[in-house]
């Protein structure tokens, strides 16, 4: 019954990444892809990681989604050249041709995985009880492989960083996309003001879950992101401004919360990023607490973009 | 067949899909669309190589899960910052194209983002 159900997944899921390779419509070929996300995550549960299953539902397909979704649109608003002539049937045959080679390839590495499978699991198992948290992700996540946590914090804010640079000089500083136009009676307001109050909860619950059973911050900051993001799109609230000194302290607060428990960790256990005995939980716990807040604006302002109009416009 | 296996086959199979359609699309979007399948495929490769790796009562091999979690993020915050590049080209030039662009062209329309 399992070995059906698997198949049919990954047919699925293969059917639907054809189709949006091949799609004509843009717009097609992105639902396309959120719809082989959703059934993505399926495959996650299938594989038993259920805490990559959540961040694939929260990010792979929706935030990636709507961004391509955005993007899309405002490609088609802009009077744009019509697109590109499609590539030779040469320049075609050729990617296929290497394409099915690099497929190949990969699929003799898959059965070609040495057997038993090497795993780290048994020494997760083996020291989780040092970390306090139930979670084995979480427990890789802050303590086994913090450092690696920590990298990616900071590379959200460099992308950050990076779409704000691409702002014109004469917006610098001003807010992103464009300034929404809000329907009082439709349904996107309607639903913005039913579903923030559930998202914020479901949101808070997932982080606070995530120490002892599946879920986490990222999971949470997308959800609670989600949110923000619905009550903008539904024109209820505008977007901040970017020059605003408390939203830059908050887009940092939670990679200098970390970095500076991870320095202390030198003094109080010896190394970077080693929590003292006793105290790992509460450390854990108040470093996910500051990402928290960081990584829903994030997420929120890398899905609003570059900053295109000043308050004088 | 395991369900780790299936995957892992279907993962290679994402991955040169992906590949065709960022060798063969002239759409800048649909290259992103089509980095993100390569991506994903990369990630499903990496989820059934941790589910082969079950053992101590995990269902998973939860280190190489957890850095799927953070690939996902990081490439969620590449692909945002791909698509901001794109849309400021389409802005700057007129036309989301990555085909020549007349450096009159450019001039012609840099005030107009």
């Amino acid at each position: 019954m399992n070995g059906a159900l698997n198949i049919a997944l990954a047919a699925l899921i293969l059917g639907l990444a054809v189709w949006s390779v091949i799609a004509r419509e843009i717009l097609a070929a992105i639902i396309g892809f959120v719809a082989y996300g959703l059934l993505l995550t399926l495959v996650w549960v299938q594989l038993q990681g259920i805490d990559v299953a959540l961040t694939e539902a929260a990010i792979g397909g929706g935030l990636t989604g709507i961004l391509l979704f955005g993007a899309a649109a405002r490609l088609r608003d802009s009077a744009t050249a019509p697109d590109a002539e499609p590539a030779p049937a040469r320049v075609r045959w050729l990617a296929a041709s290497v394409s099915a080679a690099v497929s190949a390839g990969l699929i003799i590495c898959v059965f070609s995985l040495p057997d038993p499978a090497p795993t780290l699991a048994p020494a997760v198992a083996a020291n989780i009880a040092v970390t306090e948290v139930g979670n084995p992700i979480t427990a890789v996540l802050l303590a086994f492989r913090a450092m690696d946590t920590l990298l990616e914090a900071i590379v959200l804010v460099f992308a950050l960083i990076g779409v704000w640079s691409l702002a014109a000089d004469t917006v610098w500083g001003g807010r992103p996309g464009q300034r929404p136009v809000g329907d009082p009676n439709g349904m996107l307001t309607y639903a913005a003001r039913i579903l923030p109050p559930l998202g914020l909860m479901i949101g808070a619950y997932i982080f606070w879950v995530g120490a002892d059973y599946p879920g986490g911050k990222f999971q949470g900051a997308t959800l609670l992101a989600a949110m923000w993001l619905l009550i903008l799109l539904a024109g209820l609230s505008d977007a901040p401004r970017i020059d605003r000194p408390a939203l830059r302290i908050g887009l940092v607060l939670g990679p200098l919360a970390f970095i500076a428990i991870g320095l202390a960790g030198m003094l109080t256990a010896g190394s970077v990023l080693a929590y003292p005995d006793g105290f790992a939980k509460p450390l854990i716990v108040t470093i996910e607490l500051a990402l928290l807040p960081s990584l829903t604006l994030v997420l929120g302002l890398l899905l609003l973009g570059t900053p295109e109009r000043s308050d004088e416009q | 067949m395991s369900a780790a296996t299936l995957f892992g086959i279907c993962a290679a199979l994402l991955i040169g899909l992906g590949l065709y359609g960022l060798i063969a699309s002239p759409n800048p979007l649909r290259k992103i669309l089509a980095f993100n399948f390569v991506g994903s495929g990369v990630f499903l490769l990496l989820g059934s190589i941790a589910r082969r790796g079950a053992a101590a009562g995990m269902g998973g091999d939860p280190v190489p899960q957890a850095l799927l979690i953070t690939g996902i993020v990081v490439a969620f915050s590449a692909t945002a910052l791909a698509v901001a590049l794109l849309l400021r080209l389409a802005a700057v030039t007129g036309s989301a194209t990555l085909a020549e662009v007349q450096p009159a062209q450019v001039h012609e329309h840099a005030d107009g983002a």
